[in-house]
């Protein structure tokens, strides 16, 4: 079992196979599946996301009102404008967007790797696959590859909030997503390693500061954020830019970085954003006087 | 290593809005019904450090009320939860605790009907990944996805053989193993996680070994 992005990468380039093969084979050996069985899974998973991307094209908003109709806004947008950062990388953030407005509207997602992150996977991949014109195959593939990085980090660091800031959630999820699209493009699996590389250092030290303990401000954000973030850094590694410091040193980095942010900046709700007046102001609007995170720790 | 499956990072499917706070959360909740003998009729559920300053925000409460229902991560009678519990007799308390725990996603769940009485203290680690560390007063670690049985024992010579020597008469497997004891020759526990989920008839069996005082299962 591979333990490290560098292990991974080499069992691609030994075997001659994609980092999707790698994690296919490594699933199918361990939990005793048959290949059929492994896939078929994955592709209910993504179906999932379809479903949940489709939703959001209809406008979907929150119990509280926070969030929701921004990925429609954006698509209207589109339409009537030549998007100044391009038609695919917006494409990607209101996809990731709209994923997480379903989620904050407590509708059905899949975890990738988790809820509060679950915008960036679907979204990158629902709007590269335009340009790149995926088979269904190549898009479950997508969904392995990420995976395959997303394990390497869950086990080296985190990829929850409460424990690592939220560039164990976003920054996780935006690193693997960069990770999937170089694969999808054609680039290699150091290639894959060096777009997570680039994506991840860019979100070392976000912290996780949910406006009244909501999965909604500023995550729904944070979504579209890392989405582009994520096709930028694929763009650079298929270029052939790498990073300087290697993938695994960047996730050691992250792992350090959360074990110093103190708790208020853990999930909590009580410091960044929430802690702003107007984060206050909402949380008392949402909870009424007696909000529920009161209570001193 | 806990995460040893891709679908522990990509899934699972579930109703939003937090994996660790709602999909965890149900997890949770989902072990300690598993362990009781029968419907709970109460909870007092005791939440710690981001479980507790956020569990109304994420849905937690909701979330632990579901899976104590018996509700799976992606049931859409989910965000019904605590009204359901209600409507079946289910009486639930929520008590936000301040003291200092291993991992912020934490909870200590007590549970019980007339017959029978759980305590479990179950961490949330992340993604929709459980880990139950503490049973009855026993310290443990699990993962709640597989299948896993717990026999109470007395702490004789002779009482960990008659069990794994049913199981293999049966032909389960053993993936993980722990035993506990409270003293020399007091109560123990044995925590046994299988490949294959232990029928009706081994339970049995297993109940009438000698020395054997209670035996509950977890299906994976």
């Amino acid at each position: 079992m591979f333990r490290t992005v560098a292990e991974l990468v080499e069992v691609a380039e030994r075997e001659k196979i994609l980092i999707s093969e790698v994690m296919i084979r490594q699933e199918v050996e361990r939990k005793e599946k048959t290949r059929e069985e492994v896939f078929q899974a994955m592709e209910q998973n993504l179906d999932v996301m379809e479903k949940a991307i489709h939703d959001s094209l209809q406008g979907v908003t929150s119990v509280t009102g926070l969030t929701g109709e921004d990925a429609v806004r954006i698509q209207e947008y589109m339409q009537t404008n030549t998007p100044l950062s391009g038609h695919l990388l917006l494409d990607a953030v209101s996809k990731a967007m709209g994923t997480n407005e379903v989620n904050a509207a407590m509708g059905t997602i899949c975890a990738t790797p988790t809820a509060g992150s679950a915008g960036v996977v679907p979204g990158t991949l629902f709007a590269v696959k335009n340009q790149l014109k995926p088979t269904r195959e190549q898009m479950v593939r997508y969904l392995f590859t990420a995976g395959a990085f997303g394990m390497v980090v869950a086990n080296n660091a985190y990829i929850s909030g409460a424990a690592g800031g939220c560039q164990a959630e976003v920054g996780s999820a935006a690193a693997m997503a960069s990770a999937a699209i170089v694969e999808m493009a054609g680039g290699t699996a150091q290639q894959s390693a060096e777009g997570f590389a680039m994506t991840l250092k860019n979100m070392l030290g976000l912290v996780c500061d949910p406006v009244a303990g909501l999965v909604e401000v500023p995550c729904v954000k944070r979504n579209a954020g890392g989405a582009s973030l994520a096709i930028v850094s694929a763009d650079m590694a298929l270029a052939g830019v790498e990073s300087r410091i290697p993938c695994d040193e960047v996730i050691g980095a992250m792992y350090r970085i959360g074990r110093n942010m103190p708790a208020s900046l853990r999930e909590t709700g009580e410091g960044g954003l929430a802690a702003t007046p107007t984060g206050q102001l909402l949380k008392e609007k949402i909870f009424g006087s007696k909000v529920p995170n009161e209570q001193s720790s | 290593m806990s995460f040893n499956s891709v679908f522990d990072i990509i899934g699972p499917v579930m109703v939003g809005p937090s994996s660790s706070h709602t999909a965890g959360a149900a997890r949770i909740g989902q072990a300690a019904r598993n362990l009781l003998h029968g419907q709970p009729q109460w909870a007092k559920i005791h939440l710690y450090e981001s479980f507790a300053k956020t569990y109304k925000g994420h849905g937690t409460d909701f979330a632990l009320v579901g899976g104590l229902l018996g509700f799976a991560t992606d049931d859409p009678r989910m965000k019904k939860a605590l009204k359901i519990a209600k409507d079946r007799g289910l009486d639930v308390t929520f008590i936000e605790n301040t003291a200092a725990v291993d991992h912020p996603n934490t909870v200590r769940l007590r549970i019980g009907n007339a017959e029978d009485q759980v305590e479990l203290v179950g961490v949330s680690i992340g993604g929709g990944k459980i880990e139950i560390t503490e049973l009855n007063g026993f310290q443990l670690r699990l993962s709640g996805h597989h299948p896993a049985l717990f026999v109470m024992h007395n702490d004789r010579f002779g009482a960990i053989a008659s069990v794994t020597s049913i199981l293999a008469k049966h032909k389960i497997n053993i993936g993980h193993m722990e035993v506990n004891r409270k003293d020399v020759g007091k109560d123990a526990l044995m925590v046994i996680e299988t490949d294959q989920n232990v029928e009706d008839v081994i339970i049995k069996e297993l109940m009438e070994a000698k020395n054997i005082t209670h035996v509950s299962r977890m299906i994976g």
